[in-house]
């Protein structure tokens, strides 16, 4: 469903992806591993169309993110990194804007905040303004944005950070029960996340993939917890 | 086309959710009533809107930028940009809702200065003709110092720069046309440049149209700013929207 062909994008001198390739299928949970300033939230956000890659493309769905850039956008379910949100609106508010721009109209829109709403617990403040809510909270609001169009392809941007405990074992559920019938990227530094949502593992450092493989594999041939298996490959193979 | 609408939509709810809308609503109604008495309208003797007119390219130097400045700056700031360019929504759509939202907010503004107009006619007999083409000037003159606000929202992350830098092109492109400033220099430059100069001016188009006299050539002045500085808006935003 997911298929990145040699992406390339640098800032200025500094390279920030340097020629990533991968593909990702249905059913599979990517997680997408590396150190800060590895090129993780560059490559996410080439492949939801924020950003315009210097050479390279890559298909979503079948769509070129290059010529057909709103049909890849209007496939996917995006979440960045810090959740931007429109700080004034309420919760509900919100929510019914991201229903306008993806022509969810009567009850496919009634349907969907009903199927939404609950999933990501966001009852509670629905008519709050965004900018009173904690950092748990607009997270659940961004993962609530990203998934009401129920869409088969969703890249997540470390989407437990800043969430307590309890609500990162119930994001993990929710990506777990998700993970037969779409295709999910999600980035993480959190290496227990990996372990319990992610069926395959790719390990990126300075822009280039480092190991390309599943934890299970990972932890099998270097015989150590991947905390470990992450230092020793990150470490070892930039330096 | 629902792209626009829901971008459009989400911008003109969010001038009435936040205090925006009624200060800005509160200070312009303030000025332009205050302007247009302190000119002597009673003084004139005279049942027109010229007084009101007169004054309004001054106070829409200062009233436009600041309604237009947090249009992209904003956005880029709080990072909500990302969220909106992920979404199904091309950057022309993008910048045309937001540009059409903020363009009927400062309708709603103009279009609550009716007391105005319903005092003229109460005190006496107007021209109805050039009440109306005076308020249609008003309206493209808006477009155009929204149109440049728009622009500068986009160049700059920081509202302020923004507000400061359109101030400026707007002052230039009104002063410009000014009598004082055309003799000024017309002292150094030839009488062409000059002539060039007081036709990109807004005063000189903007005191035709108000005069009651509707030509193309004002017309399609205040057009093609309107188009010029969107278009370039749109080719800056796709360039620096990530930066």
């Amino acid at each position: 469903m997911i298929s990145v062909k040699e992406l390339r994008r640098s800032f200025g001198p500094i390279v920030a992806v340097d020629g990533v390739s991968f593909e990702v299928e249905k059913g599979q949970v990517l997680g997408l591993l590396g150190p800060n300033g590895a090129g993780k939230t560059t490559a996410m956000r080439m492949l939801a169309c924020f950003l315009k890659p210097d050479s390279g493309t890559a298909t979503v769905c079948g769509h070129d993110i290059l010529r057909n850039s709103v049909e890849v956008r209007r496939s996917i379910g995006y979440l960045a990194e810090n959740s931007p949100a429109y700080n004034e609106m309420t919760v509900g508010g919100f929510l019914e804007f991201v229903c306008d721009v993806r022509q969810i109209k009567g009850k496919d829109r009634k349907r969907a905040l009903d199927r939404v709403v609950p999933m990501c617990s966001v009852e509670s403040v629905y008519h709050q303004t965004i900018e009173t809510l904690s950092k748990g909270y607009r997270r659940r609001v961004g993962l609530a944005q990203a998934l009401i169009h129920d869409p088969d392809v969703l890249i997540l941007d470390e989407p437990t950070d800043g969430l307590d405990p309890n609500q990162k074992h119930e994001v993990r559920g929710l990506i777990n029960s998700m993970a037969k019938d779409k295709c999910i990227i999600i980035s993480t530094h959190i290496l227990e996340e990996v372990e319990a949502v992610c069926s395959r593992t790719i390990i990126i450092s300075k822009g280039r993939i480092l190991v390309d493989s599943t934890p299970k594999e990972l932890k099998e041939k270097y015989k150590c917890s991947l905390e470990e298996v992450f230092r020793k490959i990150t470490k070892s193979k930039v330096a | 086309m629902h792209s626009f609408w829901a971008v459009f939509k989400r911008e003109l709810k969010s001038y009435f959710t936040t205090p925006i809308a009624y200060v800005f609503l509160v200070i312009f109604l303030f000025f332009s009533g205050y302007l247009t008495f302190k000119q002597g309208f009673f003084e004139m003797r005279q049942a027109d809107m010229r007084a009101f007119f007169m004054n309004l390219p001054l106070l829409f130097v200062f009233m436009v930028p600041s309604a237009a400045m947090r249009l992209w700056a904003e956005e880029r700031r709080v990072g909500s940009i990302e969220l909106l360019f992920t979404l199904p929504v091309t950057v022309t759509q993008a910048i045309l809702g937001k540009f059409c939202a903020a363009w009927l907010f400062l309708v709603i503004a103009l279009a609550l200065t009716f007391p105005m107009p319903i005092t003229v006619c109460y005190l006496g007999d107007p021209d109805i003709g050039m009440i109306v083409t005076g308020y249609l000037g008003s309206f493209l003159m808006a477009g155009g110092f929204l149109a440049i606000g728009c622009f500068f929202s986009v160049v700059s992350k920081n509202q302020v720069i923004s507000f400061v830098l359109s101030v400026v092109a707007c002052a230039v492109l009104v002063f410009a046309g000014r009598p004082t400033t055309l003799n000024y220099l017309s002292t150094f430059f030839p009488a062409g440049l000059v002539s060039v100069i007081e036709t990109m001016s807004f005063q000189t188009h903007f005191e035709s149209i108000q005069k009651g006299v509707l030509e193309f050539k004002d017309l399609s002045y205040f057009i093609l700013l309107i188009v010029g500085w969107i278009a370039a808006s749109s080719i800056v935003l796709d360039e620096r929207k990530a930066s």
